[in-house]
C-alpha cells in the first residue's frame, strides 16, 4: 500500500475531496466511495465500455484511469445527465427503440452517447456505429441501440433549431 | 363476445396485454443508472474474497505458504482445501453428477482454477495479498485433446480410480465420463450400408463461454444472531442455489435466503455453483461479516462455464434422389476437468438429440462420450436449450454435405426432407414428439423474402467474374432451418438435482384493482416483468401497467426452477396464464354474486365479466376486486389470490428459416454481411419488440461464435483467450444489420400456445453464418472448415484450395 493523496473532484457538479492511493482506479472511486453506481465494471481492460464516464468534455473509461489522473477533473455519469422528473432525450430514446435489455451496459452507452452527439450533432448511422464502437452490448445486437441514438440526434437537432 | 365496437377495442388496447409491443418498464430504472446488481450491493461491514488461482493446467500442489498474505494488514483469512475439508466443503457437487474441487486438494487440473481464497478489508487489498501466497506446484503432464485423453496412460481424476461406472453409466477408461447412446445403432448401421448416397463428416463445434457483460459474483452474508444466511448473487436459477446451499452446508433451507437481484445478462454462464459461492459463504459464517466476491474478466472467461466443444462425427444418407434415410452421430465431448454441464439429470448430453433437426428421418442413432481433460469445467447451454445449438449446427452442415454429395441445392433438399405439417405431432426416431410446425410455409415465406433464385444467380456470376480475373470476393448464401426443443420441462424426465423442472407463479390482487405477480424465473435482460405483466393482463383484465412483476427473491416468490433455455415463458409463463385462470374463476363467481345471477349466466370480456346476452350489465375486474375485500360472500373466502405449479406435459418446439448473404475476400479472409434475414416461429408472440430485441442479440451472439469467438488452449493448457482482446466480442461496427419476420404456429399444449424464442437465433444463426462462409467455397470444393471463421483461418481456406494462385 502506497502513501495516500489528497484528490478533489468535481463529479456530477459536487466537489469531492478525498484521500486515495494513487494506484485507485476512478471506477472504484465513484463506485465503492461515492456510491455511483451507474458505471459499471465489465472487464477492466477498458474494452467493454460499461464504466464509461464524461471527464472534462470528453468520454473516459473509468477502470482505467487512475483517479490521481483525474485530480481536478470534473466527471459527469449517468446519475447527473438527469432527474427523474426530466430524463434525458438520449434515456427516452433508449427505451422508446428497445435499445437496452439487461441494462449492463446502458449507463456507459448512453453517457457516451451523449458525448458523441455533443462532439458530432447529426451524425450518420456509420458514425454512430463508429463514435459507439468503444462500449459493447451482448445482449441488443446494437440495432436499436444506433437506432436510438439516430432518433435522438434528429429530435435534439430539432429542438435546438426550434429554439434558435 | 362479438361486440367489436371500438369502445371494446380501447378496453383491449388499455390493457397493453398479449401481442402488444409494450415499452419496458424496467428500462426506467436502467437508462437512469439505478439497476442494482451484485457488485452494487453494499453492507455494513462487508469483506471482499478473490481468489488464488493455479498458472498450471496440471499439476500436484505441493505446498501452500499463507503467511506472508496473512501477515498484511486489512487480511481477515486465506482459505485452502485443508481448511473446507473439515466441513465437507472442499469438494461440491456438480449438476451432472460429478463432483468438483471447491478449492485445489492435493492437484490442480486447469489453468485458473480455485486453489486459496483470501478474505480482506477490501478489494486492494485482497488483490494484494493474492499475490503474496506462495503455492509450490508440481508440473505434471496435461491432455488439452479429448482423444489423446482417452488413449493416454496419465490419469486426471486420480480420485476417481477404480471406479468403473459413474452417474450415467460405464466408463472405460479413467479419462472417460461416459458414453450416451439414443436411437437404433444397427437399423442405421443397416441403412447407411446399403445406401445410394452417403455424406461423411467431421464436424468441430468449437469450446466458446456466454460472457456476459456482467461477471459471476456474490455477497454472501450470515446473521449469527438470528442464524439467517441471506445469499445474493447472480444465479439463473436462485431457488435451486438455495437448495443446494442448504444441502451443502446443513443450515436449514428456511434460514436461507437467496436473492438474485438485477443480472447483466446470463446466457447460461449464471446457472451453475461456482466455488466463489461456496467460499464466500463459509467465509461470511466464520467470520460474521458479509463477504462479497466478484470475479473479473480474465476470471469468467478462464474458469466459469464454457459451452461448446463437441467434436460430432456424422454420416447421413439419402435416395439418388436426395430423400434422406438415415443418420448417424457420434459426439467426442470434451468436458474439461469436471464434469459440470449443467443439463437435466437425466440428459448428459442434453437434449442433443434433437439432431435430426426438421426433417423427417425414418432411423438415427446418436452415442456421445463425455472426456475429461485439463480444461476448465462447465459445458452450459450458452444461448440456447441444453447441447441444441450444437444440433442445430451438426444436421444444418450434414444437409449442406449432403447436398454437395448430391449435386444438389440445398434449399430444395430441405425441402424435399421437411417433416409436413400434417405430420405433427412428429415423433422423431430419436425420441422426440415436436409438438407443431409449419416448416414448409416458412422457408417458402424466407426464400421469397430474400429472392433466393436471384441470389443464387448473382453468385453464379462471381463465381464466374473470380475465375475469369475480375473479382476477389467470392459470395456465401447461408440457408439455416432450425427446430429447437425449449421449455424444459415435463417432471417425468426433467430435473436438476433431483428438482422437479416445473415453474410457477403467485398472484395478489389488490383491493383497488391492481395486482403482484411473482414468478420462480428471474429475468437477466429478457424484460419478464414487462412481458410476464402482459400475459396476465389478458388473462384477469387488468391492465399490465397496474402490475408489479417481482422474481428472484426466494423469500417471497414460490418456488421455481429458473431462467435458461428458453423455459420461462413455456414453463413459468404457463403458471402464469394458469394462476390467472383461477383468479378469473373466483372473479366469475364473485361478479355473479354481484350482479344477482347463476355463475354460469356470466361470462369474461376484456377487462369484466357481462351477463350473457346483456353486456350493458357487468362488473369490472376492479369492482369485482374491491368486493372479494369488502363483501362477505357466501360460500366465498375473502381475497382474490392464485398460485399455479405448472408441470408441462412436453417441450416446445419453435422454430425458423435464417438466410444471409456475405462477401468474402479470397486475399484477406476478410468477410462483409450484406444481408441477413431471420424468420422465427415462437408459437403465440406476446410482445412483438421484445421478441425482435431477442432475435437481434441471439444473432449477434451467433455472429460472434462463427466469425471469431472462441476458448483456446495451446498444448501447455495456457488459456490464450483470457481477455476482451483475444476473445471475440463484436462492437456496432462488425455487426450485422438484421430483418426480422415471422410466421405464427401456436404450441398445441401451451396454455396460451407460446414456445420460447430468446434462443432461437443463436440456434439458427451459427449455422447460417458458417453456411454462408463454406457456401462461398462450394464452387472450389470446400467441405468442411472449422468455426471460428476469423480472417486467418479464411485466408487458409482459400490457400488450400489453391485459390491464391
Amino acid at each position: 500500500m502506497s502513501k495516500k493523496m489528497q484528490i478533489t473532484l468535481t463529479v456530477n457538479g459536487e466537489a469531492q475531496d478525498l484521500l486515495a492511493e494513487p494506484r485507485e482506479l476512478l471506477i472504484h472511486v465513484l463506485r465503492e466511495r461515492l456510491n455511483i453506481t451507474g458505471p459499471h465494471i465489465g472487464c477492466e481492460t477498458s474494452h467493454c465500455g460499461a464504466c464509461t464516464v464524461t471527464m472534462d468534455g470528453k468520454s473516459v473509461k473509468s477502470c482505467t484511469v487512475f483517479v490521481a489522473q483525474a485530480n481536478g477533473a470534473s466527471i459527469t455519469t449517468i446519475e447527473g445527465i438527469s432527474t427523474p422528473d426530466s430524463l434525458h432525450v438520449l434515456q427516452n430514446a433508449f427505451r422508446e427503440h428497445h435499445g437496452l435489455q439487461c441494462g449492463f451496459c446502458t449507463p456507459g452507452m448512453i453517457t457516451r452517447a451523449i458525448q458523441l452527439l455533443e462532439d458530432n450533432p447529426n451524425p450518420t448511422e456509420e458514425e454512430v456505429r463508429f463514435g459507439m464502437a468503444g462500449n459493447l452490448c451482448r445482449c441488443t445486437g446494437y440495432q436499436n441501440i444506433v437506432k436510438s441514438v439516430l432518433a435522438a440526434a434528429t429530435e435534439m437537432s430539432a429542438a435546438r433549431e426550434a429554439a434558435e | 363476445m362479438n361486440d367489436l365496437s371500438p369502445e371494446r377495442d380501447n378496453r383491449i388496447a388499455n390493457l397493453k396485454g398479449l401481442g402488444c409491443s409494450r415499452k419496458r418498464v424496467e428500462d426506467v430504472r436502467f437508462t437512469q443508472g439505478k439497476g442494482n446488481y451484485v457488485d452494487d450491493i453494499k453492507m455494513a461491514g462487508m469483506l471482499h474474497g478473490d481468489f488464488v488461482r493455479s498458472p498450471y493446467a496440471h499439476a500436484r500442489v505441493v505446498s501452500i505458504n499463507t503467511d506472508a498474505a496473512m501477515a498484511l494488514d486489512g487480511v481477515i483469512a486465506v482459505l485452502t482445501a485443508k481448511d473446507l475439508e473439515p466441513l465437507g466443503l472442499h469438494w461440491m457437487p456438480t449438476l451432472a453428477g460429478d463432483k468438483q474441487m471447491v478449492l485445489a486438494d492435493g492437484k490442480v487440473l486447469f489453468q485458473g482454477q480455485e486453489v486459496a481464497y483470501v478474505v480482506a478489508r477490501d478489494r486492494y487489498v485482497a488483490a494484494d495479498a493474492v499475490e503474496l501466497v506462495e503455492v509450490e506446484y508440481e508440473e505434471l503432464p496435461v491432455l488439452v485433446d479429448p482423444f489423446m485423453a482417452l488413449e493416454s496412460d496419465t490419469v486426471l481424476r486420480e480420485d476417481l480410480a477404480g471406479q468403473t461406472s459413474g452417474a450415467h453409466g460405464e466408463r472405460r477408461h479413467p479419462n472417460h465420463i461416459f458414453l450416451w447412446e439414443e436411437g437404433d445403432k444397427a437399423a442405421t448401421e443397416a441403412v447407411l450400408a446399403e445406401a445410394e448416397v452417403v455424406a461423411e463428416e467431421m464436424i468441430y463445434y468449437h469450446r466458446t463461454h456466454p460472457c456476459p457483460l456482467e461477471t459471476c459474483g456474490c455477497v454472501a452474508s450470515m446473521d449469527k444472531v438470528n442464524g439467517k444466511l441471506t445469499l445474493y448473487g447472480t444465479f439463473q436459477a436462485p431457488h435451486v442455489v438455495r437448495t443446494v446451499a442448504s444441502l451443502l452446508s446443513g443450515i436449514e433451507e428456511h434460514n436461507i435466503r437467496v436473492v438474485s437481484p438485477d443480472i447483466g445478462g446470463g446466457f447460461g454462464n449464471k446457472v451453475g455453483v461456482y466455488p466463489g459461492y461456496v467460499c464466500s459463504i463459509v467465509a461470511s459464517i466464520v467470520t460474521g461479516k458479509p463477504v462479497k466476491w466478484v470475479e473479473d474478466r480474465m476470471e469468467n472467461l478462464m474458469a466459469t462455464a464454457f459451452a461448446r466443444d463437441y467434436w460430432m462425427k456424422g454420416r447421413i444418407s439419402a435416395t439418388k434422389e436426395g430423400k434422406i434415410t438415415g443418420l448417424h452421430c457420434h459426439v467426442t465431448a470434451d468436458h474439461g476437468a469436471f464434469d459440470a454441464c449443467a443439463d437435466p439429470t437425466k440428459f448428459p448430453a442434453g437434449f442433443f438429440h434433437i439432431c435430426t433437426g426438421s426433417y423427417d428421418i425414418p432411423v438415427a442413432y446418436v452415442g456421445v462420450d463425455g472426456v475429461y481433460t485439463n480444461k476448465a469445467p462447465g459445458g452450459v447451454a450458452y444461448r440456447c436449450s441444453f447441447r441444441v445449438t450444437e444440433a442445430a449446427y451438426f444436421i444444418e452442415r450434414m444437409i449442406e454435405r449432403l447436398a454437395q454429395e448430391l449435386n444438389m441445392d440445398s434449399a430444395e433438399l430441405r425441402r424435399i426432407n421437411f417433416i409436413r405439417k400434417d405430420q405433427f405431432p412428429y415423433h422423431s426416431a430419436l425420441g422426440w414428439e415436436y409438438d407443431s410446425g409449419d416448416y414448409h410455409t416458412a422457408w417458402d415465406k424466407a426464400l421469397a423474402a430474400v429472392g433466393y433464385d436471384t441470389l443464387r444467380a448473382e453468385q453464379a456470376e462471381r463465381v464466374e467474374a473470380f475465375r475469369r480475373g475480375e473479382t476477389r470476393k467470392l459470395m456465401g448464401i447461408g440457408l439455416s432451418f432450425f427446430t429447437e426443443i425449449v421449455g424444459a420441462g415435463p417432471v417425468k424426465n426433467c430435473d436438476i438435482l433431483g428438482m422437479g423442472m416445473f415453474d410457477s407463479c403467485e398472484i395478489r390482487i389488490h383491493p383497488t384493482g391492481s395486482a403482484i405477480a411473482r414468478l420462480g424465473t428471474i429475468s437477466q435482460g429478457q424484460g419478464h416483468a414487462t412481458t410476464f405483466a402482459q400475459i396476465l393482463a389478458s388473462e384477469i383484465g387488468i391492465p399490465a401497467d397496474s402490475i408489479t412483476i417481482e422474481e428472484g427473491d426466494t423469500d417471497t416468490a414460490p418456488y421455481g426452477l429458473g431462467t435458461y433455455g428458453s423455459r420461462s415463458t413455456p414453463v413459468a409463463g404457463a403458471a402464469t396464464a394458469l394462476a390467472g385462470r383461477k383468479i378469473r374463476a373466483k372473479a366469475q363467481m364473485i361478479a355473479a354474486y354481484l350482479l344477482e345471477v347463476h355463475d354460469n349466466d356470466v361470462e369474461f370480456d376484456v377487462d369484466r365479466f357481462v351477463i350473457k346476452g346483456a353486456p350493458e350489465r357487468f362488473k369490472t375486474m376492479k369492482e369485482i376486486a374491491y368486493a372479494a375485500y369488502n363483501q362477505a360472500i357466501p360460500g366465498l373466502e375473502p381475497g382474490l389470490e392464485a398460485v399455479s405449479y405448472y408441470d408441462p406435459p412436453n417441450m416446445t418446439y419453435p422454430f425458423g428459416a435464417y438466410i444471409c448473404m456475405m462477401d468474402v475476400d479470397v486475399d484477406t479472409g476478410e468477410t462483409e454481411v450484406r444481408q441477413v434475414y431471420a424468420l422465427d416461429d415462437c408459437g403465440t408472440r406476446i410482445n412483438p419488440m421484445v421478441i425482435e430485441g431477442q432475435v437481434h442479440g441471439g444473432l449477434t451472439e451467433a455472429f460472434a461464435i462463427v466469425m471469431g469467438q472462441e476458448i483456446a488452449y495451446d498444448e501447455m493448457g495456457n488459456c490464450k483467450t483470457g481477455t476482451l482482446m483475444d476473445f471475440f466480442l463484436p462492437t456496432a461496427v462488425e455487426t450485422p444489420h438484421y430483418t426480422t419476420d415471422f410466421t405464427e404456429t401456436p404450441s398445441p399444449h401451451h396454455p396460451i400456445g407460446a414456445k420460447g424464442v430468446g434462443e432461437s437465433p443463436n440456434v439458427g444463426g451459427v449455422p447460417m453464418f458458417s453456411n454462408a462462409v463454406h457456401d462461398a467455397f462450394r464452387a472450389f470444393g470446400l467441405k468442411q472448415s472449422h468455426m471460428p471463421h476469423d480472417h486467418w483461418r479464411i485466408w487458409r481456406i482459400a490457400e488450400g484450395l489453391g485459390l491464391h494462385g
